[in-house]
């Protein structure tokens, strides 16, 4: 078959359908999205049949992908990494309860914090659940791992985690598809029924079968084509490269064979022997992991009084962020080459809210009525609107995580900060805002929480919302007088009364929405372009 | 044969379109490519650049190694400059001269212009005047990729082709306008 030019997502994704996959599940995040819209626009993908909406979170979508796996049938489910937290719940229980169809969880995570408000390891994720977790440290290898990974999970009747970072996401590589399209699975229940009750009795043995499978997880990582132990002459230094490790330790060699013994991982749990061979045959131990130094701490162990562990923890390579090329040959102690150094004249140029997108209307009215206040306080949240924490609006002093614009201005309002004010977008509203707000009216909480409405996941780029059409009907449901939700149009032109809005529902004591509605501009020139062509 | 290209501009600019037609062609004459791209957060008018790795031989690394670049190709001056610790002693930053201004602290022009003249190997032209003069004013990129592609130790031929292969469902007119543009900037290279 011809090579396609596939981003280490949309590998994945083709790989997953060639697989004989029956649905994808997942909310979107950089950089895991490319995934999930691979599958919505493939052709294929719908000829078979296969589902693939997005979903309100990353919990509701991995659970979702659970019940299909029940079912019998092959499920994916993509995230990025702190989506992992939101899943976690699940996650860790569907380690105990097993599979019936096959299922691999995708954690995109994004050191160097590239989109991301951390750069957690999802490694440490799959190390805590104890099920096995694949590594690819390339495009083609994510392609064969997840046919690979199906028939493990099958086997194993456990999930599979895949980790990719931001690198192996978001670069292109050709990468050749297999022959044969898998079949889907029929439909098929577990065959004991109490499999997914995790009642304390049953869950204690599910837990104990989870454990006894854990040496077979090893033995089938000391024998996967994807380990690799490479021999070197030089035994002063063992190299173990995980993931795309590996390749920033290649690019170094590209010209010569590296003359130090090199262990490639990418799948875990560590291959025990593998790794006892180079520990044991080399004199000291460098090691490469992409993210966090989860194994280098577990190699060095509490008291570090074995051989020396070269990496991230004693200053080898960087603590934080990417490796790159240049990192790892530094700390093989190459001579590393640089070019010129950069002009003091370039200037940073952040990312910014387009020209003509709503939330800058938005801002710049909640700005001014804001001023009627001068105590009081603008929480915010995961999106686009994020950039209102910069120049010119510096309008919000907060961004944690998904949905805790709602519930951090609650807890402020209840020690007395007033006004608190919430500051969302639709779709993280209904991501993880819902229940924050009922917590709000259960209470008759002294905030005013404003949805900014612009019709679309935004900053994943343009995909549905699951609030679009519902908002208004969700705060009447949660318990917000119908009084107080207040739909504005963020335009110039009404600038003057949506700061009147604002006025009025900030300095009303109680639970207030405000939801400025205006489509997204980038969603706008998209459909209005797609419309011109359908023409 | 290697070359480690890095395509660079501002998000929305269409810096990173060019890349595609590159691959497709080094894919085309059986070559290895490796193209790492930044999505996400960025693309909201920041920054945004692209690694661009084709060759022979297999790659290792999906970014290139600082002091490695072959041509540096970029659709706006300053952004040029911004990885110039990529650049290798011999290589080329082929660079079209308008600024995208939308940041308050941007350079002096003359100032900017005078950093670009120190590098031994440029070439820096009104792209967008050129794509305006061929009635292809969104052909920018485009103009920057042909006159890069003398550098590119790629044939024009296969460049056009792969705009045919990328373009062709879009029709005859957006493949001929993106050809014209490809040929138009190859002119300025060879003068």
């Amino acid at each position: 078959m011809d090579k396609l030019l596939l981003l280490g997502d949309e590998a994945i994704a083709q790989a997953a359908i060639d697989a004989g996959l029956s649905g994808v599940y997942a909310y979107p995040g950089t950089p895991s999205t490319e995934i999930t819209e691979y599958i919505q626009d493939s052709k294929m993908a719908k000829e078979r049949g296969i589902r693939s909406e997005w979903c309100a979170n990353e919990k509701t979508a991995m659970e979702a992908a659970l019940g299909m796996s029940y079912a019998g049938k092959r499920a994916l489910y993509c995230c990025k990494h702190v989506g992992m937290n939101v899943a976690a719940d699940c996650f860790v229980n569907s380690a105990i309860t097993g599979i019936n169809g096959g299922l691999i969880y995708i954690a995109a995570d994004d050191p160097s914090m590239h989109s991301s408000q951390n750069e957690q390891d999802s490694r440490f994720y799959a190390d805590f659940a104890l099920i096995p977790a694949l590594e690819p440290s390339n495009q083609q290898e994510a392609y064969d791992m997840i046919h690979y990974g199906y028939e493990l999970s099958e086997r194993l009747k456990l999930p599979i985690m895949m980790r990719i970072t931001t690198r192996m996401a978001h670069s292109r590589a050709g990468v050749t598809r297999k022959s044969e399209v898998r079949a889907q699975n029929e439909m098929s229940y577990p065959k004991d029924k109490m499999q997914y009750i995790l009642l304390p009795a049953v869950a204690r043995r599910q837990y104990q079968s989870l454990l006894d499978k854990q040496q077979i997880m090893v033995e089938e990582s000391e024998n996967s084509a994807f380990n690799k132990y490479i021999d070197g002459e030089n035994k002063k230094l063992g190299i173990i490269a995980c993931g795309i490790g590996y390749n920033y330790l290649m690019e170094n060699f590209a010209d010569r064979k590296c003359p130090y013994p090199v262990l490639k991982i990418s799948q875990y749990p560590m291959p025990t022997k593998l790794v006892s061979k180079i520990y044991d045959e080399c004199d000291e131990i460098l090691i490469l992991e992409e993210g966090q130094p989860l194994y280098e701490r577990l190699l060095r162990g509490i008291l570090n009084k074995g051989k020396v562990i070269k990496g991230r923890l004693d200053g080898t390579l960087p603590r934080t962020g990417e490796l790159s090329p240049n990192a790892v040959g530094k700390a093989l102690g190459l001579e590393v080459e640089c070019g010129m150094p950069i002009p003091s004249l370039v200037a940073p140029r952040p990312p910014k809210l387009c020209d003509g997108c709503p939330h800058i209307d938005s801002y710049t009215a909640l700005n001014e009525a804001m001023k009627s206040f001068p105590g009081g306080r603008v929480f915010s949240d995961i999106g686009c609107y994020t950039l209102g924490a910069l120049p010119p609006f510096e309008a919000i002093y907060s961004t944690v995580d998904m949905g805790a614009s709602i519930t951090m201005a609650k807890g402020a309002s209840e020690a007395d900060l007033l006004p608190s004010v919430a500051v969302i977008g639709d779709s993280t509203f209904t991501h993880s805002g819902m229940t924050g707000l009922l917590d709000c009216c259960v209470d008759n909480a002294n905030v005013t929480v404003v949805i900014l409405d612009n019709e679309i996941t935004g900053m994943t780029g343009s995909q549905k919302s699951s609030a679009t059409g519902r908002l208004e009907s969700i705060c009447t449901g949660i318990g917000v007088d119908p009084k107080h939700i207040r739909v504005i149009n963020p335009l110039k032109k009404y600038f003057e009364e949506n700061v009147a809005v604002f006025k009025e529902e900030i300095g009303y004591k109680g639970v207030s929405v405000i939801i400025p509605r205006r489509e997204c501009i980038v969603a706008l020139n998209k459909r209005l372009k797609a419309a011109k062509k359908n023409k | 044969m290697k070359i480690d290209i890095i395509l660079c501009g501002v998000g929305g600019m269409g810096a990173l379109s060019s890349a595609a037609i590159i691959s497709k062609a080094a894919l085309d004459m059986g070559w290895y490519m490796k193209q790492a791209e930044t999505h996400g957060m960025s693309q909201r008018g920041g920054d945004v650049q692209s690694h661009l790795r084709i060759s022979d031989e297999p790659i290792a690394s999906d970014l290139i190694p600082e002091g490695q670049c072959d041509i540096i190709l970029s659709v706006e001056p300053m952004e040029a400059l911004r990885y110039l610790p990529f650049l290798n002693k011999n290589g080329w930053v082929i660079t079209n001269k308008n600024p995208f201004i939308n940041i308050p602290n941007y350079p002096n022009q003359d100032e900017l212009m005078a950093e670009i003249n120190k590098i031994p190997n440029h070439i820096i032209f009104d792209a967008d005047a050129i794509a305006k003069e061929i009635k292809n004013p969104k052909g920018t990129n485009m103009v920057v990729l042909g006159a890069a592609s003398k550098y590119l130790k790629i044939d024009i031929e296969k460049l056009e082709d792969a705009v045919r292969s990328i373009f062709g469902k879009k029709g005859d007119d957006i493949v001929n306008a993106n050809i014209n543009a490809l040929r138009a900037g190859r002119a300025i290279a060879d003068k």
